[in-house]
Parts: structure tokens; C-alpha cells; sequence
């Protein structure tokens, strides 16, 4: 009786507690060794491909560096900041990854919010079909993803283009126009990531009670006030992490931009600026 | 806290009662309708490269643009297979992907378990340097790690690939948060019984986590299989390049020769596309399962 009294107190407690509760455990330095023991692989692969390189990374941004033979590894303290920060392809690359993320972030989380509500509310089959259709975008590379759009946006012989001639429109340079192609890259970013976001929400959806729905549904909760005052709340936790990652994913942007538009950098041959090749990766020079 | 499975047993049912409880007819078939238009607008430009991977070159090329070719051919699929260094590339890809997710789960789920179960000093402080690594935007490393696997030799190699893709801190998270909600009671047992650590860790925690494990390889193995950057800085020869990496050079090498482009496109997408449809159940609760439960 009592033993089972213990027991629970040492679940209810945490583990550094439980290891009060018996201290004819192994001494405090042993589980020190054990415990270090068991990060030692990850922290050591972690610190020389992470860590180590942000360091570097650091200290490279303060010198004239460059990866080719011998560079003239001068001290140039914040030059490179300095230069940068003069340098207007600097800003004007800040600003389209800027106007990308601002306009691609917010149709990603509402268009995959709406959809996954959609396929929850539809049965069995269909909802496979519709899940697969969404999803299926995300789980190709950018650059097979590149190679079917810069396919569909070809100019003369390409789908889009096709259909609007078939409607009597005139056609768009969709990868050269300067304004045109920041909205394919938009255009492109929603058909491809939104798959993830969708999932996500999807997941979380099917995880929300049905006892929640009933009791609101007997209180008189109309279809449009459960999804504003039940579901939007309960996926909260799925929004958070889906604006977070967003951010971070347009932030990062460069695959599609890269392989579509070709607006790409040389890092062969770069002097290596700490954010001039973040601001290279970033890059739109369409056309 | 419940178990992975109770939880996934109410998810089905939650779906069902969502699905009951929305049920006027005219909203439903409104639903069918806007669902189909936009499945239809995200399926059509895979359906038009398979469709332009099985015309003869000359029909690619046609105005106005058909969907119907007048024969059906798989020439481009043959001639790209005989042709390039497509076979290559598969093979590096699935090597280097094997590898990156095998030790991703190995050395994630062993720091996970040290940091939800074994209380050691400075615990809370290299999980927070851990969980740092999220916020590291990875395109600023990339230089800085190239010098690195440039001291090491290992450029153009395949550890140059896969060495520096392991260290994914949200593979830590995703088994941390799984470990927290596992019950004490097994461990408090097996350690009586006087069980080391690495026992509880093997042959009790590792077991119990398959719905961890199989979040953590999916999302690995589709990550690395479809990295493109790193590679394209770690790789410089042509039988060293991954998939993403060999397609990207494709393109240009071919001209205009948009059947054989396409066939390409699809030879490189079917694998994770294929890979989702078997394990499209293990995705979906691997995102139910990755961090996001109360």
C-alpha cells in the first residue's frame, strides 16, 4: 500500500526530483557521465556543423575572405557592413524577400486553413483524394517543382499561356516581366508549400474532441460560430507554428528564385560578406 | 496524458463526428464542388508534365497547346534514362538519404531521451542550445560550412553531403516532446530492477516510440531527398550529384527538348510522391504527433 504511494509521488514529480526520492541511485556523477553520454554524438556532430560554421561565419564577415586560393585576408572590421548597407541591390533584394513573404504568409495560413476544413468535413475516399491532391506539390524537390513551372510559364508553348490564348487573352511573359514574375514566384510558392500547412492544420483538426462540437451544437452554436469560437481557438498551437515556419521558410527563399528567374549568385568566386550572400540567395534579378 | 494510440483512436472518431455534425446538404455539395476546382488547379500542372513526358519531342512544341498527343510515346523516358547520369543520381540520393535519416534518429532520439529522462547538470542548458539551432537561418552557414568540410577533405564526398544535414534540432524536439508524455512507471521499474540506461533507452523507450521514429524519418528523409542547396555547394562533379542537384543541370543540357525535361521532372518526383501514398497514414499522424499535442 504504501509502495504504491511512493510510486505515484515519484511519477507526479520530475525527474531530478524522483532522483531525490532514492538516492541509493547512482551517485550525481554518474548520471552527469550518463547523461552527457547520451548527447556527446549529437552535440559534437552539432557543434562542428552548426555552431563551429556560425563562428566562422562571424569572423569571416569582419575580413576581405575569399574561397578561392589566398584572398587578401585583411582586417576590414565593419567594411563589409558598411558596404553592404550602401550597396542598393542590398536593399532592393531585402525588399523583394520582404514583399514575397508579406504576400505569400498570409494566403498560405487562410487558403490551408479553409481547405483543411473543407476535406475534414468530407467522408472516406474523396478526403484521400483531396489530401493527395494538396499534398502531393509538397512532397516534390524545388527542382523538379522548377523544371514543370518553368514549363507551364513558358512563353509560347506553355499551359498557361496556352489557355489564355485558347480565351482570347493576350500572353504574359510570366518570368521576365519584372512585377509578372515576383507574382509567379508567389504563384509557384502557394502551389508548392501549401501542402505542409494544409497537413498540419488537417492533423490538428482531427485531433479536436467531438464532445466539444456536441455540446456547442446543443447550446445552439450555428456552423460558422463553432469554426470562430472552436476551432480557430484549438488550433492555435498549428497557427503559431505554421506563421513561425513561414516566416522563416520566405525569409529563406531562394530554390525557386534561383532555378525559375535565375536572379542567382557566384559563391565560387564571392568574397564572402556575411549578409551579401544572404541577400545573393535572395535575389530577383528577373530577366 | 494519453497514449499515442488512444489519441489517434479519438482523432478517427473526431473525424466522424465532425463529419456528422456538418451535415446540411446544399453547403455540402458547395464544398464538393470549390474542393474539386481548386484539386483540379493543383493536380493539373503534374498531370501536364506526365502528359508532355509521353509526347514525341516534335508535339511539345505545337500550337495551340493540346493535352492529347497524336502518339503515345515513352521514347523521352528511355532516351533520358540511356542517356544521362540518371541512374547515378538515384543512387546517391537514396545512399545519402538513408544515412542522413538512420543517424538523425539514432543521435535525436539518444539526446532526447537524455534530456526528458536522465537528470544531469547543465541539462537545461544545452537543450536551449539545442533547440536554438531552429532559429539558425540555414542559407547564412553556408559558406562558413563549406570552409568547414574543405578542412576536413570531405568535399565532393558523400560524408560532404550527409555530415553536415544531421544536425536537425527539430528531430530533438519532436522525440523530446514524445518522451515527456511517455508514463514513468516502466523506467522507475526497470531501473530497479537494475537496468542501465542505455537498456531503458534501447530495449524500453525505442520500441515504444515508433509513432516518434517514423515523424522523425519521414520528415528527415523527404528533407534531405529534396535538399537542394547543400549539396549543389558540397558537390562538384556530376556522379557525386543528388537527384535535385543532377535535375537542376538537366535543363540547360537538354535545350529545348521539353518531353525529355518532363520525363526527367517525373523520374525525380515519383520516388517521395510514391513514398507518400504508402505512408501517407504514418505522415499524417507523424504531423498530428510532432509537438503540437495538449
Amino acid at each position: 500500500m504504501s509502495d504504491t504511494s511512493i510510486r505515484q509521488q515519484v511519477i507526479q514529480r520530475d525527474a531530478s526530483h524522483s532522483l531525490k526520492a532514492s538516492p541509493k541511485r547512482a551517485s550525481r556523477w554518474r548520471l552527469d557521465l550518463v547523461g552527457w553520454g547520451f548527447i556527446l554524438p549529437l552535440l559534437v556532430v552539432y557543434t562542428i556543423f552548426l555552431l563551429w560554421p556560425i563562428l566562422l561565419g562571424l569572423r569571416m564577415s569582419l575580413f576581405n575572405w575569399s574561397l578561392v586560393g589566398s584572398g587578401t585576408n585583411e582586417f576590414l572590421g565593419f567594411g563589409n557592413y558598411a558596404e553592404a548597407l550602401r550597396d542598393p541591390d542590398f536593399w532592393s533584394s531585402l525588399w523583394n524577400t520582404i514583399v514575397v513573404t508579406v504576400i505569400s504568409t498570409p494566403i498560405l495560413v487562410v487558403l490551408s486553413l479553409v481547405l483543411s476544413l473543407m476535406v475534414n468535413s468530407v467522408t472516406g475516399r474523396m478526403q484521400w483524394i483531396y489530401r493527395l491532391a494538396f499534398f502531393a506539390p509538397y512532397t516534390l524537390s524545388v527542382t523538379v517543382m522548377a523544371l514543370i513551372w518553368s514549363w507551364m510559364f513558358e512563353p509560347g508553348f506553355g499551359l498557361l499561356n496556352g489557355a489564355l490564348t485558347s480565351l482570347g487573352l493576350p500572353s504574359v511573359n510570366w518570368l521576365t516581366q519584372p512585377g509578372v514574375a515576383m507574382l509567379s514566384i508567389v504563384l509557384v510558392t502557394i502551389w508548392w508549400t501549401l501542402g505542409f500547412n494544409f497537413l498540419l492544420y488537417l492533423a490538428g483538426l482531427q485531433q479536436i474532441s467531438k464532445d466539444v462540437y456536441e455540446a456547442s451544437a446543443l447550446d445552439g452554436a450555428g456552423w460558422w460560430n463553432r469554426v470562430r469560437y472552436i476551432t480557430i481557438p484549438l488550433l492555435n498551437k498549428q497557427t503559431l507554428l505554421i506563421v513561425v515556419l513561414q516566416v522563416i521558410a520566405s525569409l529563406q527563399l531562394f530554390g525557386q528564385t534561383y532555378l525559375l528567374t535565375s536572379g542567382g549568385p557566384n559563391f565560387s568566386t564571392r568574397p564572402v560578406i556575411e549578409y551579401i550572400y544572404d541577400s545573393g540567395f535572395t535575389n530577383f534579378r528577373a530577366g | 496524458m494519453a497514449t499515442q494510440s488512444a489519441t489517434i483512436a479519438r482523432s478517427h472518431e473526431a473525424t466522424r463526428a465532425t463529419n456528422a455534425n456538418q451535415g446540411r446538404r446544399i453547403s455540402k455539395g458547395a464544398v464538393y464542388i470549390i474542393l474539386t476546382i481548386m484539386a483540379m488547379l493543383w493536380i493539373i500542372p503534374l498531370l501536364w508534365a506526365v502528359d508532355t513526358a509521353f509526347k514525341p519531342e516534335t508535339e511539345t512544341t505545337t500550337i495551340p497547346v493540346s493535352w492529347i498527343p497524336t502518339h503515345f510515346t515513352p521514347q523521352a523516358f528511355q532516351e533520358v534514362l540511356q542517356a544521362g547520369d540518371l541512374p547515378r543520381w538515384y543512387l546517391n540520393s537514396i545512399l545519402t538519404s538513408v544515412v542522413i535519416t538512420v543517424l538523425t534518429i539514432f543521435l535525436a532520439s539518444m539526446a532526447a531521451f537524455a534530456f526528458s529522462r536522465i537528470p544531469f547538470h547543465g541539462r537545461n542548458a544545452a537543450f536551449w542550445l539545442v533547440l536554438a539551432g531552429i532559429m539558425v537561418p540555414a542559407p547564412i552557414l553556408i559558406i562558413p560550412l563549406f570552409t568547414v568540410i574543405q578542412s576536413f577533405g570531405i568535399v565532393n564526398s558523400y560524408w560532404g553531403i550527409i555530415l553536415p544535414q544531421i544536425a536537425v534540432s527539430v528531430a530533438v524536439f519532436i522525440f523530446k516532446q514524445f518522451f515527456d508524455g511517455l508514463p514513468h512507471e516502466l523506467e522507475e521499474a526497470a531501473i530497479m530492477d537494475g537496468a542501465s540506461r542505455w537498456r531503458v533507452y534501447w530495449q524500453i523507450w525505442m520500441p515504444l516510440s515508433q509513432p516518434a521514429i517514423a515523424a522523425v524519418a519521414v520528415f528527415a528523409f523527404v528533407a534531405s531527398w529534396n535538399n537542394f542547396v547543400w549539396p549543389f555547394i558540397a558537390v562538384t562533379s556530376t556522379e557525386m550529384m543528388t537527384l535535385p542537384v543532377g535535375l537542376a543541370t538537366v535543363q540547360t543540357s537538354y535545350g529545348i527538348h521539353y518531353a525529355q525535361i518532363m520525363a526527367t521532372a517525373v523520374l525525380g518526383g515519383l520516388p517521395t510522391l510514391i513514398a507518400f501514398l504508402f505512408f501517407q497514414r504514418q505522415i499524417v499522424q507523424g504531423f498530428a504527433g510532432s509537438g503540437l499535442k495538449e
